[in-house]
């Protein structure tokens, strides 16, 4: 598909709001830059499968009112509250009218299962006389009544929207790892061609949560025992990815109008490239070189979404080895865990902070999809 | 010959100076039937698709009606397989009609509204029996029972993008799809998406789904729970009653609608058939509760007054309304607050139908099946009834369609409200402005 031959206006990070297993803020995740590692992996509780958790949060500091966190889960809490630090960076938080006029992108999937009360029923099941009519009656009695809203995709916008008062109007995308690029791409799409100046994109993952572990098992994807950096998983039965509890969000804007509001300016969000052409082997690694040609990427250091999992990732490792032969490489998986849909806004964060703190000028993101998928986000210094 | 001169250009943009977004293809299943025709006959013919549930036990369930689609089917009967079925069967119709492209070559991308996907109980039940526990059943064993490797096909199954990768595969959109939602809104969230890129420049067409195959015992209690859906279960073509003074909640409806959208100027140059026109679409959210609106009405308001602005017109150029008219006490009352105060004394005589008494909610398809009815209402010039309106809210001042009604209508505004507070509005017509 072709570009838009109208005027295409520079697109700026002006806010962050970062929550994972580093800890909270810009500082605590260039600090797991540094380091390299995770700080946390809980290996315990979700045995075999090791998580990143998220870090202990005064909830209270993004979400003032009791009742607005009981509303929620887990994954609705980390995204509303990463959602409430990117306003803070922005130095909109207070600023109510700004707030009602803006829109959301959030890229996520679902909320978290009552597990407690699925495993009573998978119980009461097996010997019911009337399954159907067990199942019907466990469920309604047993299922709290607003629990749906704290599962349903949509409401982590909508609690973005009542928490914080961001209300001009919001989209949520589904679609792990590429529905966050894709969240990315649309936002420096409507915001570069005039369509809109202002938006807050991002998502939220939980990672614990022992049902998503169950959809990721099917299919092998998970990493069993302790945690080994992404690149070097290759041995047999090391593979897989590690998920951790991540949330992300991005303040974007036009630049001119984050000049006019003497914005703090992070960096400059190019247009994003992805695709998801026939998954086969050497499909990844041809994926990727064509979007960095598109992205004419030349970056100097590169973060990576790569997941861990078999094949693909060497693949990835192969191509970045040709496409930037020297240029220091970064796995997210190496800081955070995988986090899906939140691995490109992850990203494009970490990357808008670097370079803010002069660590490089142009940085490239790559997301490979475990499953579907391919992206390359590229962010710069304004000049 | 030179290349088209500005003038001619210019009509093919809209009063705001953007590509007019033309429709050549639309593609429709609900209860009701699969495909235009038959949606069409018995839409105007004032039918309901809504009936008992036969696709599992209500047994002890408050609400046991809904508008399922049970003429198609699919092997697991899980929501994402059977939206998927509903999409594919309307997205070919709405191809097939546009002529766009060849046979698995569609020249733009994907925007497809999807329920939330999730394992359902029949697998869950099948990992907790392969997992051999006599005992208490945790998720440990039914991870112990994904690790077997037996079930590795269900991951695909449960994963939220497996749709719209299924149906870019087979109707060869192009680049990354994007699968949403916006809850009761998100078929209108699509078919704006696909707008905004035609209008950027960024494709010359794009292909717009709402398709929602959901209706499940957790999804129908989960609604139940929340007090959302109507108990009149006997009889159940009855209990959808948009507007009505017993109105007591909606009625869930399963179906898909699918829309090829087009860059006007790229599609009569190509010599495609214009069935409409998608002129103008707008947005509001509502931040003051998670399933109640803005008691002021303000952000429904805000939405239609977008939508006519984007359209570049004024509320007196509407002929139709086709409402989100759920039929449950909340919406009705705020959509009729809303529009009264966008069209003022003229509310009275503005024809207004809501499409759900028929059809039921549709849920994340809802927004874009309407479209296709709104598009259908303006060629045919027949405006489909709502039925069930048996005795009249007072406190509402409407003109609603009891019956089907012909009109000279060149103009619709579709209304689309959603759980948590997001309210999307699309004006549809014949010519541009």
């Amino acid at each position: 598909m072709s570009k838009t031959s109208m005027d295409r206006r520079d697109v700026v990070v002006t806010g962050i709001g970062l929550v994972s297993c580093a800890g909270e803020g810009i500082a605590a995740h260039l600090e797991a830059f540094a380091a390299g590692r995770p700080k946390a992996t809980d290996t315990k509780r979700f045995a075999p499968y090791p998580v990143h958790p998220a870090p202990p949060l005064l909830l209270d500091g993004q979400i003032p009112k009791k009742s607005d966190q009981r509303q929620m889960e887990a994954w609705q809490r980390l995204g509303v509250y990463a959602a409430g630090l990117a306003l803070d960076s922005a130095g909109v938080k207070q600023d109510a009218a700004f707030k009602a006029a803006m829109h959301l992108v959030v890229a996520c999937g679902g909320g978290e299962r009552d597990t407690a009360v699925d495993g009573a029923i998978l119980t009461g099941l097996r010997d019911a006389a009337d399954p159907g009519a067990y199942l019907n009656e466990h469920l309604q009695n047993d299922l709290r009544p607003t629990l749906f809203l704290a599962q349903l995709s949509n409401l982590l916008a909508g609690n973005i929207a009542i928490v914080h008062g961001v209300t001009g109007a919001s989209r949520t995308f589904m679609g792990e790892e590429a529905s966050g690029v894709d969240a990315l791409r649309n936002a420096q799409s409507r915001i570069a061609s005039g369509q809109i100046d202002t938006m807050l994109v991002g998502g939220s993952y939980s990672a614990e949560r022992p049902d998503v572990l169950v959809v990721h098992e099917m299919g092998g994807y998970l990493r069993k025992g302790d945690y080994r950096p992404v690149f070097e998983r290759e041995g047999e039965g090391e593979a897989g990815f590690i998920l951790g509890s991540t949330a992300a969000f991005l303040m974007l804007e036009a630049a001119e109008t984050a000049a006019a509001r003497e914005a703090t300016i992070f960096a400059r969000l190019l247009p994003v490239e992805s695709d998801r052409p026939r998954r086969e082997a050497g499909s990844v690694g041809r994926s990727l070189s064509t979007l960095w040609g598109e992205a004419a990427s030349k970056p100097d250091l590169v973060i990576s979404g790569a997941t861990g999992v078999k094949e693909i990732t060497a693949e990835e490792r192969a191509a970045l080895d040709v496409l930037v032969p020297g240029t220091p490489v970064t796995a997210l998986g190496d800081l955070t865990g995988h986090s899906l849909e939140v691995t490109a806004p992850l990203g494009a964060a970490l990357a808008a902070a670097l370079i803010s703190e002069g660590r490089a000028r142009e940085i490239t993101i790559t997301t490979v999809g475990h499953r579907r998928g391919e992206g390359v986000i590229r962010l710069s210094a304004l000049s | 010959m030179t290349n088209s001169s500005p003038p001619d250009s210019r009509k093919f943009r809209d009063i705001h100076g953007r590509p007019l977004v033309a429709v050549t293809g639309l593609g429709i299943v609900t209860s009701l039937g699969q495909g235009q025709v038959d949606n069409w006959a018995a839409l105007t013919a004032g039918r309901s698709g809504i009936h008992s549930i036969a696709r599992f036990s209500t047994d002890g369930l408050r609400t046991r009606i809904a508008g399922t689609v049970d003429f198609l089917d699919t092997d697991p009967l899980v929501a994402p397989a059977l939206s998927q079925r509903f999409a594919e069967e309307a997205a070919e119709e709405a191809i097939t009609q546009s002529g766009i492209g060849t046979k698995g070559n569609f020249p733009g991308a994907l925007f497809i509204a999807v329920p939330p996907v999730e394992m359902e109980w029949p697998q869950r039940q099948s990992l907790a029996q392969a997992s051999g526990q006599n005992g208490d059943i945790t998720y440990s064993d039914l991870q112990r029972a994904a690790s077997s490797g037996r079930f590795d096909a269900w991951h695909d199954l449960f994963i939220f993008a497996t749709v719209a990768d299924n149906i870019a595969d087979r109707f060869g959109t192009k680049g990354s799809p994007i699968s949403l939602s916006t809850a009761c809104s998100s078929g209108a969230t699509a078919i704006q998406l696909g707008v905004e890129a035609i209008r950027r420049g960024e494709m010359q067409a794009a292909l717009c789904i709402g398709t929602d195959g959901s209706v499940n015992p957790e999804s129908l209690i989960r609604f139940s729970l929340l007090s959302a859906l109507s108990t009149q279960n006997d009889p159940p073509e009855g209990a959808s009653k948009p507007f009505s003074k017993n109105r007591d909640g909606f009625v869930m409806g399963e179906g898909a609608a699918a829309l090829v959208l087009e860059n006007a100027e790229a599609a009569r140059a190509r010599g495609a058939t214009i069935l409409g026109y998608v002129l103008g679409c707008g947005e509001k959210g509502d931040g003051f509760h998670r399933t109640r609106s803005s008691p002021d009405g303000a952000p429904g308001i805000a939405a239609i007054r977008a939508a006519l602005h984007d359209a570049g017109t004024e509320p007196d150029s509407i002929d139709t309304i086709n409402a989100h008219g759920t039929s449950t006490p909340e919406n009705d009352k705020m959509e009729a607050l809303g529009c009264a105060a966008v069209f003022g004394e003229r509310i009275r005589s503005l024809p207004i139908s809501s499409n759900k008494s028929m059809i039921g909610h549709t849920l994340t398809a809802a927004g874009a099946i309407e479209a296709v009815i709104s598009l259908l209402t303006v060629t045919h010039g027949r405006i489909p009834p709502t039925i069930n309106y048996a005795v009249p809210d007072p406190a509402l001042s409407l003109d609603v369609v009891t019956s089907a009604r012909d009109a000279r209508v060149s103009r619709v505004l579709s209304n689309s409200f959603g759980f948590g507070g997001q309210n999307t509005c699309l004006v549809l017509g014949d010519e541009p402005a």
